[in-house]
């Protein structure tokens, strides 16, 4: 408790200053979810006494724990709950520290699960898996984890409980924690932490933890309140949607709404969506001041220099970084009621501050959250998962929920019960000549950048650069990879011998000048490519470290993705499918490589596979995956 | 393009506030006919000020109700009424004219009768009489632990019931404020804010707020358990009691025959807050409508108090 001489003014300052971090907190029943919570909240004292003595009753009465108060049932109505037949449901609870203040949404593990922990999942920045230690990952783990991911929420915190249940041993937690990432690893999860902990006593909970000597990393407090906080809303493309227009007085016109990312200034040029009118940012008005500028995350008014003719749900973007505007869209959705998801009835969504009618033509599958495989489906039934086409009754604007949660998620309402029932996040426009019509409106003025690009693909831009001997399987994997990618509607293109060596660099042989002149040539084509916003794979030998080293500097960081395709030489040769080892053996060729002209092998590739233990299918499941997590592909 | 000039990330009351302002506007919005529901306390003075900042420069898009159960603290009324004299808000008083006429009070009827038949009935009485589909409220899921589940819009019937079992998932900041004819919604602005919060943000805001909040030396008789204060002559004295003079405050204001003082030195915003750091015990616990049985507030809630 706070001591009774404390400063309150010291006190008011230091809080003054808390930033605010959603979490939600996922477990199946009993792995002691509500004991974590309840710890949470004692310890950092949010619990007042007639609560306590409210809980110790209880406790008598429901308890679990013996004597010390069941701290399970600070958050739990529990058997009152259940004895009142009231929908086991999303709770939100509260607490702070000295640095943050924290909102947990609190979903139970049982009934109703996806609807639940999508709908917390939401609006939170970081997830607490709980793991049992005793009986380590379960479904139901791999089922909450999918969620998360789905929802896009990029830190999960893996906290493996009752660590004193399995005599706090390391072994344990190191199984555990293997096989988390295994799993992580397949679903695209980059970051993620696992920790040791024991809710019960607060053992790495709150407090460091003697009975683990053996770990030295931070305590769940510790993480939380060190976790990154809207990290990427400010280098988001700047979006506004309209949410309501204020002509409350009759000299005073402005457009109010929440900046949903990016920021915004006094001058700034605006397109207003789907319209394309343009108009300068006049006023900016928060609360009862006019500022300079606003951030992401602010409700703000804006004053416009001309009078153009908005109203609620278009939205207000600078003209160089532009979402997408379509009558359709494919999405993963979330069915959340009884009636199921049918393709061809008429819904209508809400996305941002945009209302309209929209109809799911088709379900093009559902995903089984247990095992994360696709089925066929004719419909949605409540708590599954599908991935659908949605053709809208007007132009919609909209981003990949992936690249921007607010201008990408929505929900499906019931036109006749007017129920909230589903909810859906964007994964790219389907596009045809129609669709596009309001963009080109707003296009001329401005040079297309590779982001625009990009973004109009609904992708990050990347050059798959395979290197490695003849017949090591560079074509192969690559050939199978893209189409792979294309299969999931990304846009790419594959360089290799066939398509360069005949044409563009036809002019070249095989001396080591013109070898390095080739990979000059064929990196500036894939850079051109790359600007144009598309996923170049590009399979050549490349032997040289210093002209692979070339190539990567041509591109944006994080852009180069080296790919090692490994064979040793002997499976190579003996693979030898255009029998140009045995020529180059017999000296009919010259300056082969492997055989008289060197390969330097990658030194620090971003991914090596090794063509004689893995089988093409594998090897493109392990290069899906691997981009996936660097978050090139969506979806 | 510039570099903002200066960001420093949301604090956490900048955040709670443009989520509340969010919610005001969304409701401005999309609802045909909506009312702010001013109860004179501190979180509708929250409420109320968010509601301004929300359209300055301009002024509300709806009214504020007051439900008056007529046995409001004196200085509630003096607040309320320097409040209304704003050109700029419509406040609207309603009374449960029937409730009046049969002399319902807190002391001759109980607390439970008289909150039902002057706030509940009376509240619906309005809302039905001025054919509101939307009603804000300033109650916050920290307050007690069935509110936890609260939604921010919170669906009720035609007879202004709430159905636990028919609140829609709330996603993301999307709010589904869709009723039929009949049907209406409250809305919870404050739903995230805890009481801490609420009064830093009077504090940090200047926000003011009924002075029976601070402490002062004011005439109190002890009744159940609860110190109640002698406001004016409306509270008749059970033989014997002899009013006594002490320091208190109240930490949550209702009808004053209900709400329980507290001893206190605290004079000002921060020794309030200061206070209620060092407090062993909950706000609720003020309040006599608390005391029956855990689940009083969910079977409340299903009648249609707030
Ligand atoms: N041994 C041990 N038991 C725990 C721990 N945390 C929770 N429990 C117990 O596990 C049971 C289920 O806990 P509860 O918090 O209700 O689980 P929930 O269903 O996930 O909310 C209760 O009997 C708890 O006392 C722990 O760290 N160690």
């Amino acid at each position: 408790m706070v001591a009774d001489t404390f400063d309150i003014h010291a006190y008011l300052e230091q809080h003054r200053n808390k930033e605010l971090l959603r979490f939600i907190t996922c477990g199946s029943v009993d792995d002691g979810k509500s004991t974590l919570i309840g710890r949470l909240l004692y310890d950092t004292q949010q619990v007042f006494e007639d609560q306590l003595a409210a809980v110790e009753k209880d406790s008598k009465k429901y308890g679990t724990t013996g004597d010390a108060p069941d701290l399970a049932l600070l958050v739990d109505g529990l058997q009152a709950e259940r004895e009142q037949g009231i929908t086991i449901d999303v709770a939100y609870r509260y607490f702070t520290t000295e640095k943050r203040k924290y909102i947990i949404a609190d979903t139970p593990g049982h009934e109703q699960y996806t609807r639940n922990m999508a709908t917390g999942a939401s609006t939170a920045e970081l997830a607490i898996v709980l793991i049992d230690a005793r009986h380590g990952l379960q479904v139901q783990t791999r089922r909450h984890s999918y969620i998360v991911h789905l929802l896009g929420i990029r830190k999960v915190v893996v906290a493996i409980n009752k660590m004193d249940a399995v005599g706090y041993e390391q072994a344990v937690f190191e199984r555990i924690r293997e096989e988390y990432a295994d799993f992580a690893n397949q679903l695209g999860i980059e970051d993620f932490q696992c920790l040791p902990v024991c809710a019960l006593n607060g053992a790495n909970v709150t407090r460091g933890a003697d009975e683990m000597p053996w770990y030295d990393g931070p305590t769940l407090l510790d993480v939380l309140e060190n976790a990154p906080i809207g990290e990427h809303d400010l280098e988001r493309p700047m979006r506004f949607p309209v949410q309501y227009v204020n002509r409350t007085r009759s000299e005073f016109r402005g457009f109010c709404g929440t900046l949903a990312s990016g920021w915004i200034a006094v001058g700034d040029e605006l397109v207003a969506l789907p319209s394309g009118q343009r108009s300068k940012v006049g006023e900016i008005v928060t609360g009862q001041d006019r500022v300079e500028q606003a951030c992401a995350g602010e409700a703000i008014t804006l004053v416009l220099e001309d009078e153009i003719d908005i109203s609620r749900g278009d939205v207000l973007v600078h003209g160089d970084r532009l979402p997408r505007v379509a009558e359709g869209f494919d999405a993963r959705v979330v069915w959340m009621n009884d009636r199921p998801l049918l393709p061809g009835r008429q819904y209508d969504i809400k996305l941002a501050t945009s209302e309209l009618a929209a109809t799911p033509e088709i379900i093009h599958h559902r995903i089984d959250v247990n095992t994360l495989q696709h089925h066929p489906a004719e419909q949605l039934a409540l708590n599954e998962i599908g991935y659908c086409r949605f053709s809208t009754h007007r132009p919609l604007v909209f981003d990949a929920y992936a690249a921007n949660p607010i201008s990408g998620g929505f929900i499906i309402i019931d036109r006749v019960s007017n129920l909230t029932v589903g909810a859906g996040m964007i994964v790219r426009p389907v596009t045809d000549a129609l669709a596009d019509k309001s963009s080109n409106v707003v296009w001329h003025r401005q040079s297309i950048d590779k982001q625009a690009r990009a973004v109009q693909k609904a992708q990050r831009p990347a050059v798959l650069w395979f290197t490695g001997l003849s017949g090591a399987g560079k074509s192969t994997v690559a050939n199978a990879l893209e189409q792979a990618l294309f299969r999931r509607g990304h846009h790419s293109y594959l360089l290799d011998g066939d398509n360069v060596r005949h044409g563009l660099n036809r002019d070249l042989g095989f001396t080591d000048v013109d070898r390095v002149e080739n990979i000059r040539r064929i990196g500036e084509v894939a850079k051109l490519m790359a600007d144009a916003g598309l996923v170049v794979l590009s399979a050549f030998i490349s032997p040289f470290r210093a002209d692979r080293a070339m190539v990567r500097e041509l591109m944006d960081a994080g852009e180069f993705i080296e790919i090692h395709v490994d064979a040793p030489l002997a499976v190579c040769e003996s693979r030898d499918p255009k029998g140009l080892y045995a020529k180059a053996r017999a000296g009919v060729i010259r300056n082969f490589t492997g055989i008289d002209s060197p390969y330097e092998p990658p030194e620090d590739p971003e991914i090596k596979i090794d063509t004689s233990e893995l089988s093409v299918d594998e090897c493109v499941e392990e290069l899906l995956a691997y981009l996936k997590r660097r978050g090139i592909l969506i979806g | 393009m510039s570099e903002p000039i200066a960001h420093t990330r949301q604090t956490h009351l900048e955040a709670l506030e443009a989520e509340s302002i969010h919610i005001i506007r969304e409701v401005a919005a999309t609802c045909q006919h909506p009312v702010m529901l001013y109860s004179i306390g501190k979180d509708s003075a929250v409420m109320l000020h968010l509601a301004k900042k929300a359209f300055w420069p301009g002024r509300l898009p709806f009214p504020l109700l007051h439900v008056d159960t007529t046995w409001k603290f004196r200085e509630m009324y003096a607040l309320r009424d320097r409040i209304a004299a704003d050109p700029d808000l419509d406040l609207i008083v309603h009374v449960n004219e029937e409730g009046r006429a049969q002399g319902v009070s807190p002391m001759t009827h109980g607390s439970a009768v008289h909150t039902d038949i002057m706030k509940t009935q009376g509240l619906k009485q309005a809302l039905s009489k001025h054919k509101f589909d939307a009603a804000f409220g300033g109650a916050r899921r920290d307050e007690e632990r069935s509110r936890a589940k609260e939604r921010v819009f919170s669906f009720r019937d035609r007879n202004h019931r709430w159905d636990p079992k028919n609140q829609r998932p709330e996603l993301w900041h999307l709010y589904n404020g869709r009723v039929h004819a009949g049907e209406s919604i409250r809305v919870f602005p404050l739903s995230n804010w805890t009481e801490l919060d609420v009064w830093q943000y009077i504090d940090l805001e200047g926000i003011e707020v009924v002075p029976l909040y601070l402490a002062a030396e004011r005439p109190v008789v002890m009744r159940d358990g609860l110190m109640i204060m002698v406001d004016d002559e409306r509270l008749p004295l059970e033989p014997g009691e002899q009013p006594e003079m002490k320091r208190i405050r109240f930490r949550t204001l209702g009808c004053y025959p209900l709400t329980g003082a507290v001893e206190s030195d605290a004079t000002t915003l921060p020794e309030i807050i200061r206070e209620m750091l060092l407090a062993r015990s909950s706000e609720r616990q003020g309040r006599a409508i608390d005391k029956d049985a855990g689940a009083s507030m969910e079977v409340k809630k299903q009648q249609g108090y707030f």
